[in-house]
């Protein structure tokens, strides 16, 4: 009811610096973790390096591909938890591909397509099982990893020198390539499903759909049709992931990533996505997945433990979501 | 003449039969109200037009041609949109993408922008609205604002047909105004509406025609002017409405003072509120929404401590500030939200649990429940309120808006408090259940319980409490005997001296009747 006393133009202002707020917010923090770990090494010279950026870079290729996709998702208003999982079904999947003797471009190309497959499937059971997306992909998070075992024979999948070794390495052959080539993928694939989401009609009605799924059923949307598309396209982008994994370890795992799906979610929350769905954006999750890197990379250069990394970025989930709640109530 | 037809539509859905041969006609440009008791079937029908369900049978007839939608998006594309009873806007998004909702204009999926704003302006403009803009975000917008955006939705997807259910259920009355000028503007666009609402007033001023549905059947038709309200609630309810309050004895003069609160302030909703409860007697509290009523039964029950003021329980005086809801059920009083989805019931749980919730030692020892116990409880108090359920077990949320109230009640007597704090007993179900909550009312202030009944609706408060105070703006005036009290002159009390007769008309005409 103190709503209705506003009048337009405070609607407008408050909502446009909220707006703004939610915008910044991610940024702020990443330079606030940046600048921190600056301050706190002996050496912000090298922390600062273009040498230590590229470091970081590298490392943030998996999750920063894993939260192009899970972005759609969660402004979908779902989840999906078997990303650890698909990641490492795709990695062996390339892997075996490549030992076996395909051209590598063919290898790659299954890993990706392993993982749409298996997006799809959750999409699927989502569907017409009627099962709601924590539980599908619950259910996929273990199938998933244990077919990969059952693939790679529960080893791991060696492969011979190629191109796709290169993908994701932190310092490239060619040196005018800066980084990985990796990166680059990454960046074009988040400014690509920026735009969809942006620009397109598909992209438009994944907001819809987190924001009010009733309502968007009643427009005549075919919503059901829609999160298949969703889950798919974000299973092709977490088989992208996987062979960006197998690229890094350049043999496939079975058993590797595990809880990765937790850290994608982390950068998209931190990056301000709401799991009620309707809110996300790429930048946002890029960002976030780069202050997670970041925060990585700067304890070890403290040389901080591994525990206490992971109590820090637990931490700063929490604080990033209270933050957000903070914003949003208080506009 | 007859822009849709319907003959014979039934639906079942298992056992139950939920409409049975139902016939509409709707002309074009005309407002057409469906009104029935919950539970007649207004929104199977309205989800069947909306292409939501498929029907069993009957035949649907759409500007000459048959019809049959098979989808939501099916009948958007016949012109038939349907306005829910809650908002269903996208909050998230921008009131052009709302607008354009499963209509984008786009090339080869690539959303047109421009085309998107000005096509949502258009529709705006047309609407009478120019001065809304398409890019903004739809969660900014005050309610007012959205139900335009829904409604410019309907127009935008060239609906012929609106259905509207319940639309303003969530609405205060400035917006039910705005609204009203918005359906006018619609038949003058010669577009039908159908309207559902249960309010008789708010049909009588925006619809020209009604169809009555009662037990899934069509039973009576025509134009409004010529039928009264009294026929339109005897057809609902398949009786006449002779007696719909019990009759009642005058309570004993002296009877004791169970309860007195002094000066309860909690401001701003809330000023100095006092008056006293006493044995035997139903204390009536009227005023507008959101005048502070609730605040001060909430106050006085624990659950948001006032900043002042004193209660006497029994002639024992404590500080009104001191208590907690676990307390005040401890001091036998007894509580009923205004809110029964949000705080009354937990509907996940069965009937039984929601019923001996506030009073499980009556079925329990050291800890322990005895379920057989509970269950044998429960089922005695659905059996004396006659709530239509299965078993004791069941979910309470399968049951019907006034079924759920009868076991939200229920759970008070089970409580065996003296003193009952009711807020809205009676909201948004159907007559049926009114009728046996009126009695149960009735019958504890018999057996000397003390009754506050807070209520919008004020034929109830006439027919059932002794005495009246009015909250008006977070003051509340002193209890007088219902009889020295005139609808109007409460009317008058509950929206301030200040105000025109106008209003007091408006807000008059917003009380609900059935």
């Amino acid at each position: 009811m103190v709503a209705e006393v506003k009048t337009e133009r405070e609607f407008l202002t408050t909502a446009s610096l909220r707006l703004w707020l939610n915008r910044l917010g991610p940024f702020l923090g990443l330079a606030l973790v940046i600048l921190t770990f600056a301050l706190l090494t002996d050496s912000p010279a090298q922390y600062l390096s273009g040498r230590n950026l590229r470091i970081v870079l590298s490392q943030t290729v998996i999750v920063a591909i894993g939260a192009i996709g899970m972005t759609m998702i969660i402004i979908s208003g779902g989840i999906d938890l078997s990303v650890g999982s698909t990641i490492a079904l795709a990695s062996v999947v390339t892997a075996l591909g490549i030992r076996g003797g395909w051209p590598p471009g063919m290898a790659v190309l299954a890993g990706i397509v392993m993982g749409g497959v298996v997006g799809l499937v959750n999409g699927l059971a989502i569907t017409r099982l009627r099962v709601i997306p924590f539980i599908a992909t619950l259910g996929m998070l273990g199938i998933a990893r244990g077919v990969a075992k059952w693939l790679a024979d529960q080893q791991t999948v060696n492969v011979p020198q190629t191109w796709v070794n290169e993908l994701a390495v932190t310092f490239p052959a060619q040196t005018w390539m800066l980084v990985a080539p990796g990166v680059w993928v990454s960046v074009v694939l988040a400014i690509l499903v920026s735009i969809v989401l942006r620009n397109t009609v598909f992209g438009r009605r994944v907001f819809a759909l987190g924001s009010n799924e009733a309502a968007t059923r009643a427009c005549g949307v075919p919503t059901d049709r829609l999160k298949v598309w969703i889950y798919a396209l974000a299973g092709l982008l977490f088989g992208l992931s996987g062979v960006m994994q197998m690229s890094r370890l350049r043999q496939g795992d079975p058993t590797v990533a595990i809880g990765t799906e937790l850290d994608i979610i982390a950068a998209v929350v931190i990056g301000g996505g709401s799991l009620s769905g309707g809110e996300g954006s790429i930048l946002g999750s890029m960002i976030g997945a780069l202050i997670m890197a970041f925060l990585r990379n700067g304890s070890q250069q403290m040389g901080w433990p591994n525990y206490i990394q992971e109590i820090i970025i637990g931490a700063i989930i929490v604080i990033a979501v209270a933050i957000d709640r903070l914003r949003s109530s208080r506009a | 003449m007859f822009v849709l037809q319907l003959s014979g539509i039934s639906k079942r859905f298992g056992p139950t039969v939920a409409l049975n041969g139902v016939e509409l006609q709707l002309r074009k440009g005309e407002v057409h109200a469906l009104i029935g008791e919950n539970g007649a079937g207004k929104s199977t029908l309205m989800n069947i037009l909306a292409g939501a369900i498929q029907p069993d049978s009957g035949k649907m007839v759409l500007d000459g041609c048959d019809y049959a939608a098979l989808s939501p998006l099916d009948a958007r594309r016949h012109g038939i949109a349907l306005i829910h009873q809650e908002l269903s806007l996208c909050p998230h998004l921008s009131v052009a993408e709302n607008i354009l909702m499963g209509i984008e204009p786009a090339h080869l999926g690539w959303l047109d922008r421009e085309a998107c704003h000005r096509r949502a302006l258009e529709v705006l403009e047309n609407f009478g609205h120019p001065e809304m803009r398409p890019e903004t975000r739809v969660m900014d917008l005050p309610i007012a604002a959205r139900q335009v955006v829904e409604i410019s939705r309907a127009i935008a997807a060239r609906a012929s047909i609106i259905l509207m259910d319940e639309p303003t259920s969530s609405l205060q009355r400035a917006d039910v105004e705005r609204l009203f000028a918005l359906i006018k503007r619609l038949r003058k666009d010669v577009i039908s509406v159908i309207y559902i609402s249960h309010f008789l007033e708010e049909i009588r001023e925006i619809a020209d025609s009604f169809t009555v549905l009662r037990d899934g059947r069509s039973v009576s038709t025509g134009p409004l002017h010529s039928t009264t309200n009294e026929e339109l609630v005897a057809q609902m309810v398949g009786r006449p409405v002779e007696y719909l309050f019990p009759k009642r004895p005058l309570p004993p003069e002296d009877g004791e003072v169970l309860i007195e609160a002094r000066d309860i302030s909690a401001p701003p909703a809330l000023k100095n509120a006092s008056f006293e409860l006493r044995r035997g007697e139903i204390l009536g509290i009227a005023g507008l929404m959101g005048s502070g009523r609730t605040e001060m039964v909430r106050a006085i029950f624990g659950l948001d401590p006032p900043q002042s003021g004193t209660l006497t329980l029994r002639s024992k005086s404590f500080s009104a500030q001191v208590g907690t809801p676990a307390l005040r059920i401890h001091q036998s009083i007894g509580y009923l939200s205004e809110d029964r989805k949000g705080e009354g019931l937990a509907l996940a749980l069965s009937i039984a649990d929601n019923i001996t919730f506030t009073r499980f030692r009556s079925c329990s020892r050291w800890g322990w429940l005895n379920l057989k116990q509970q269950r044998n409880q429960a089922a005695g108090w659905i059996e004396q309120l006659r709530v239509k359920a299965r078993t004791p077990l069941q979910q309470t949320r399968d049951l019907s808006g006034g079924n759920q109230q009868k076991v939200a009640i229920a759970r008070l007597l089970h409580q065996d408090v003296d003193v009952l704090l009711l807020d809205e007993p009676t909201r948004g179900i159907d007559i049926g259940s009114k009728v046996q909550i009126y009695e149960t009312i009735a019958e504890c202030a018999a057996h000397n319980k003390a009754v506050l009944m807070v209520s919008s609706y004020l034929p109830e408060l006439f027919g059932m409490c002794d005495r009246l105070a009015v909250m008006s703006r977070g003051q509340l005036s002193a209890a007088l005997p219902t009889a020295e009290w005139t609808p109007e002159s409460v009317m008058e009390r509950a929206i301030g001296a200040e105000q025109t007769i106008k209003t007091q008309e408006t807000a008059d005409s917003r009380q609900q009747t059935e």
